[in-house]
């Protein structure tokens, strides 16, 4: 069924106090009392999300605070130690970076398997994230690299570890008047980079334009035989984007022998929490999380 | 799609409580021509083309963004015009298939080779798998057989399979060196 257009309300920010300024009223920071939730301004970027529910008719009815213009949410930009990306960054964008494609390759690759060109247009990494989809491609790589949120209300700014911001399916760190303004990458040293593995593989019906049954993304830094910095991560095997800090920990400082590794595809059968659902059941994402783990660590043998 | 006066305010109760819902008058220019319609701000886009513009040529598919059979190029870029919601269109340029070809004599040179290799059937997917071909040979005017499937990968076809869909973008950048009617947009 169709979205019934006069239940809802949509208004453009052109800035970003403009913006916040809306969200505040809703939650009742500046002139009167906090709104029911129906009342609040949701922020709506890209729209790839969000129209594709609306075309259904399943976008709850209520305002919607269109952020898409607000040009202090656009742009890459890079320092010595991080690269900070805006919000509004685009799969388009972040594809197209060649420091990106360089230092955070999975994040790229993420890019490129996020729904075909016309989707990668609009389709944002701050939308990605806030959207909160456990089956999202970008948050995995972004688990990964250890990036950092900005979240920003007229009450302040704060900096959340991206591995902290999901607490719940559709949980989410973000208050009802802020909104996330950068993610940020730390860089590493370059002797690092030099020696870091990247790996992201998604896995889905078929290759292209599917939604996920497992991704992951894992990357660690080669110390002589051992793996160092290891971090994985994976979408589609629990209600969040997980860090699975556990099997990390499996590995960390090991040679990555055939037993260290049988040992971490263990403990990460037990730190996923997959389900069935209409894309695939949970025994096959187990098995295939775990025969992913065993590819990543091949990867120690090539480099 | 309400036809009311642009500044008119209406207050109504539904089930959802009594909403206050202002209408705007969206300006755009669509196939070079300044275009001002009063619509309701999360119109979709696909449906102030078709609807309130009579741009019918633009068609809708899936609407959920999976099969490209409503692209534009919004800006120069190709988007789906499903999930566009109408107050992001404001001030933009938005070129549909019926803006592609430069005169009612002339095709493209996509057009004219999605004809010569028999690129289309039923005709639902073409005007997006032409906008899509269009937005690839800007970036890209001389693509690869794979950079053509991949930027023609968010268009369905449900006739005639692919093949002949990428011949005729493959013969469109052969056709000629020089860009053609109506240039690139």
């Amino acid at each position: 069924m169709r979205a019934y257009l006069p239940e809802y309300e949509a208004v453009s920010a052109r800035t970003l106090v403009e913006a916040l300024t809306l969200l505040a009223q809703g939650a009742g920071g500046l002139d009167g009392p906090a709104q029911p939730p129906g009342r609040r301004w949701q922020p709506i970027a890209g729209g790839t999300d969000l129209m594709v529910l609306f075309s259904a008719g399943k976008l709850p009815a209520g305002r919607y605070l269109d952020i898409w213009g607000i040009e202090e949410l656009r742009g890459i930009t890079v320092a010595p130690s991080h690269i900070d990306l805006g919000a509004l960054s685009t799969f388009t964008q972040v594809r197209q970076h060649p420091l990106l494609a360089c230092e955070f390759s999975s994040l790229t690759q993420a890019a490129i398997e996020s729904g075909a060109i016309a989707i990668q247009n609009r389709g944002t990494l701050g939308g990605n994230i806030a959207n909160a989809s456990p089956a999202a491609d970008s948050p995995p790589a972004l688990l990964c690299y250890d990036a950092e949120l900005e979240l920003v209300s007229l009450r302040g700014a704060r900096w959340v570890p991206y591995a902290e911001f999901h607490t719940g399916y559709k949980q989410m760190q973000r208050a009802s008047d802020e909104l996330i303004v950068r993610i940020r990458l730390p860089r590493l040293s370059a002797v690092e980079r030099e020696r870091q593995v990247h790996y992201y593989r998604k896995v889905g019906t078929r290759k292209a334009q599917a939604i996920s049954k497992v991704c992951f993304a894992g990357s660690f830094v080669r110390d002589g035989e051992r793996l160092s910095r290891v971090r994985i991560a994976l979408g589609s095997v629990a209600p969040i984007p997980l860090r699975c800090p556990r099997t990390e920990a499996v590995l960390e400082g090991a040679v990555p022998t055939s037993a260290v590794i049988a040992a971490a595809q263990e403990v990460l059968g037990s730190e996923i929490a997959p389900i069935d659902d209409i894309r695939s059941t949970q025994d096959y994402r187990r098995t295939v999380a775990q025969n992913l783990l065993f590819d990543f660590l091949a990867q120690a043998a090539l480099h | 799609m309400s036809t009311h006066g642009h500044d008119s305010h209406h207050a109504t109760t539904t089930s959802s409580g009594t909403f206050t819902r202002p209408l705007i008058e969206l300006r755009l220019r669509v196939n070079g021509i300044d275009t001002v319609c009063v619509v309701h701000p999360m119109a979709r886009l696909l449906d102030v083309l078709r609807e309130s513009l009579h741009l019918s040529g633009t068609k809708e598919g899936c609407g959920e963004g999976e099969c490209g059979a409503c692209a534009v190029l919004l800006n120069g870029e190709l988007v789906c015009s499903c999930l566009v919601p109408a107050l992001q269109a404001m001030g933009t340029e938005v070129t549909t298939i019926e803006g592609v070809a430069p005169s009612l004599a002339t095709l493209d040179r996509v057009q004219q080779a999605f004809v010569d290799c028999g690129g289309a059937q039923c005709g639902i997917c073409t005007p997006g798998m032409i906008l899509a071909a269009k937005a690839l040979l800007t970036r890209c005017p001389q693509p690869t057989e794979a950079e053509i499937r991949e930027g023609l990968a968010g268009n369905l076809c449900r006739c005639t399979g692919y093949t002949k869909i990428f011949s005729s973008v493959l013969r469109a950048c052969q056709a000629d060196g020089a860009t053609t009617e109506g240039g690139e947009r």
